[in-house]
């Protein structure tokens, strides 16, 4: 394609553009949505013409379609759309980076943070706490009457289902529910925070 | 175009073509100059009325700085007012902010000189604190409504760039108000009176930036605005 033949082209969409806003700014919709659908690549080319990173383009045709809705009076239909809309456009984008740049500001960026961040799962006191509750878990599932205890150690531990726990121990489903719901009881209460008994 | 081009933004599209109505198109820069311009010959023309036109002849033809200070701040709050409403618009040149600074050179110059004047003249007549204070208060109070007429004016247009456009419409209000002052001006402008001018033309611009710009960069209460934005 020639120099020339390009120029034509973007005078010819331009043209075509404002038609299509002057249209709409006497409230035709139909030729309203097609400019707005017609206007998204310029829009994201004047975006990018600014510097906006890919990431944050749409966010700045989102502004620019709402912007755009919100001036459509000002535009003149003797003028140029495209140099109208790009105006806009940049204008977005400068706004859009701000945000962006203070953003950062506000976040701190330390990629050394999470590597850095001791993990309190590995001190001693910590494998300590968790040596006395297992022990204490052992101690309260004992002291449970023995078909509590059976329950527990078939649904919960062991993971049977309740056909297959009723098969082995002979006992109804239902029982086995009560005693497991009856078991799960007695536990929270003997391993409630300050029952250190 | 690719569908995938347009996807993301289609439901915000749907709802700006829904609620598309009927707009009436803004007047050019240059008419509404004109109606800026009417209402200050307007003005002028009111404070006319209680003037002795006779003597404010006499006095602004008895040295050339006396009219050039005049005519520099009437160019000044049209060709400020012209930029302001100019700025306004998405797709103007900031250049346009350049307009102004003949008008504002000829003002300040010509005032310095009928400065420079008095200066010379043994005996000269010097304004009294009380009366350099009045032409501040004047020139401030004067301001107030002809820059809530200019802001009401530069609204309409919702200018991306507010603060420079409030500004730009505080010079032309301020210029304005300096230039109705001739009419109860009743001696020449003094080192002290020039210094006086300009803190309260700096004044009134500062204060129409600050709170001007915030009001035309305030969102609209119309449908574009309550839409909710992508998260």
């Amino acid at each position: 394609m020639t120099a020339t033949s390009a120029g034509t082209a973007g005078e010819d969409s331009d043209r075509r553009r404002g038609a299509l806003m002057a249209a709409a700014q006497a409230g035709d919709r139909g030729a309203y949505e097609a400019l707005l659908r017609d206007c998204l690549p310029l829009i994201r080319s004047a975006a990018r013409g600014q510097g906006v990173a890919a990431d944050r383009l749409e966010d700045v045709v989102q502004d620019v379609l709402l912007t755009l809705h919100r001036v459509r009076h000002t535009f003149d239909p003797s003028r140029s759309f495209n140099a109208w809309l790009r105006a806009i456009s940049q204008r977005r984008a400068i706004d859009v980076q701000r945000r962006q740049s203070r953003q950062r500001l506000r976040e701190v960026h330390d990629p050394g943070a999470y590597e850095d961040h001791p993990d309190p799962a590995a001190s001693p006191d910590h494998g300590l706490d968790r040596v006395t509750q297992a022990q204490r878990m052992r101690e309260a599932l004992a002291a449970l009457p023995p078909g509590q205890r059976q329950a527990v150690e078939m649904l919960a531990l062991q993971d049977q289902s309740l056909a297959e726990a009723a098969a082995a121990t002979g006992r109804s489903k239902v029982a086995l529910k009560v005693n497991l719901h009856r078991a799960v009881k007695a536990l929270r209460a003997r391993l409630a925070p300050g029952d250190e008994s | 175009m690719s569908a995938a081009g347009w996807e993301p933004h289609e439901a915000l599209i749907r709802e700006l073509t829904a609620e598309l109505r009927p707009v009436r198109r803004l007047w050019s820069p240059p008419w509404r100059t004109a109606v800026w311009a009417a209402v200050l010959v307007v003005a002028a023309g009111g404070l006319a009325c209680v003037s002795d036109l006779h003597a404010i002849w006499l006095r602004l033809t008895g040295a050339s700085d006396m009219w050039l200070a005049v005519v520099g701040s009437v160019v000044t709050a049209l060709t400020a007012g012209l930029a302001a409403f100019e700025l306004s618009l998405p797709d103007r040149s900031r250049a346009w902010a350049l307009l102004p600074l003949p008008g504002l050179a000829l003002w300040l110059g010509a005032s310095g000189m009928g400065c420079l004047r008095t200066t010379l003249i043994p005996a000269a007549r010097m304004p009294t604190m009380g009366e350099e204070s009045h032409c501040l208060m004047f020139i401030v109070g004067v301001s107030v409504p002809l820059s809530l007429l200019l802001l009401a004016m530069l609204w309409r247009a919702r200018p991306l760039r507010p603060g420079p456009v409030a500004a730009m419409g505080g010079l032309a209000a301020a210029a304005a108000a300096a230039s109705l002052l001739s009419f109860i001006h009743p001696y020449d402008v003094a080192a002290s009176d020039l210094v006086f001018h300009t803190v309260a033309v700096g004044i009134v611009i500062l204060i129409v930036r600050a709170l001007g710009g915030r009001a035309l960069g305030a969102p609209t209460s119309s449908g574009s605005g309550r839409m909710r934005r992508r998260g």
